[in-house]
């Protein structure tokens, strides 16, 4: 369950990360339908915070330590979110280019993430 | 990190704010790396801890500066992040000379290698920035 909405986020996060890039490419700010797919993103990332709590509260064990698993499921939460709110207060290609950054870090966050479970 | 409504000279316009974020990354990044190995293994590499934190505080303090914005601000982002230029390279050369001192890693190794080099990266692009915005702000 955990692996596959990590692979979901990750592989989500990667294509939030193209559509905005593609977006900044065109010198487009974000828009409406940007801001739906971001919120898709981060209710994969909530998902994945609440099944990671309960897996844990369930007695699951990640390899590389819970702290740092915690750490890293509320930063994977946290990342789309603030970029959205930073390109909604820039208005210009750069606010797109920051979420597809978002987009990205999001998807390396994943990966670290698949490690420390030990998938 | 955070939207801000300030009234001296925006940095975080435009590309600025791609830095911003950037910035924000690695704060949380080395920040919260090195406090938790410091909190729980620090005698295992003392060095390469403290050194992570140090470049944890120096992020911080440029991530604020530029949101703050203001020439004041922006000279003191510009010095910050020559000294994380200087830190980054002479870490990053010392993790190659003398691997022994470094058992474990930290953010400035092999020039930031394990962030994709981005701690490198993103010092010259900020004072590329930052100098652009100089150059903006007086014409």
């Amino acid at each position: 369950m955990l692996d596959a909405l990590t692979l979901a986020t990750g592989v989500a996060a990667l294509l939030l990360a193209a559509w905005c890039g593609w977006a900044a490419y065109r010198d487009q700010p974000t828009k409406d339908w940007h801001f739906i797919g971001m919120a898709v993103v981060s209710l994969l990332a909530v998902a994945q915070l609440v099944v990671g709590i309960v897996q844990l509260a369930r007695g699951g064990k990640p390899e590389q330590g819970t702290t740092i698993f915690v750490a890293y499921l509320l930063g994977a939460f946290a990342c789309v979110p603030t970029a959205g709110f930073m390109s909604l207060a820039e208005r210009t290609r750069w606010g797109s280019v920051t979420v597809a950054a978002a987009g990205v870090v999001l998807a390396v966050l994943e990966v670290r993430l698949f490690d420390i479970w030990g998938g | 990190m955070t939207v801000t409504q300030e009234k001296p000279a925006r940095l975080i316009g435009g590309p600025g704010l791609l830095l911003v974020w950037f910035y924000g990354v690695m704060v949380v990044g080395a920040v919260s790396r090195s406090a938790y190995q410091i909190a729980t293994e620090f005698d295992r590499a003392p060095l390469s801890y403290a050194l992570s934190a140090v470049a944890g505080v120096v992020y911080g303090f440029i991530t604020y500066s530029l949101v703050r914005g203001g020439e004041t601000a922006r000279r003191a982002a510009q010095f910050c992040c020559a000294a994380e230029l200087a830190g980054v390279l002479v870490v990053g050369t010392w993790t190659l000379i003398e691997p022994s001192a470094f058992p474990d890693s930290t953010v400035w190794s092999q020039y930031g290698m394990g962030y994709v080099f981005i701690p490198v990266l993103l010092p010259l692009s900020a004072l590329y920035w930052l100098r652009r915005s100089r150059a903006a702000a007086t014409r």
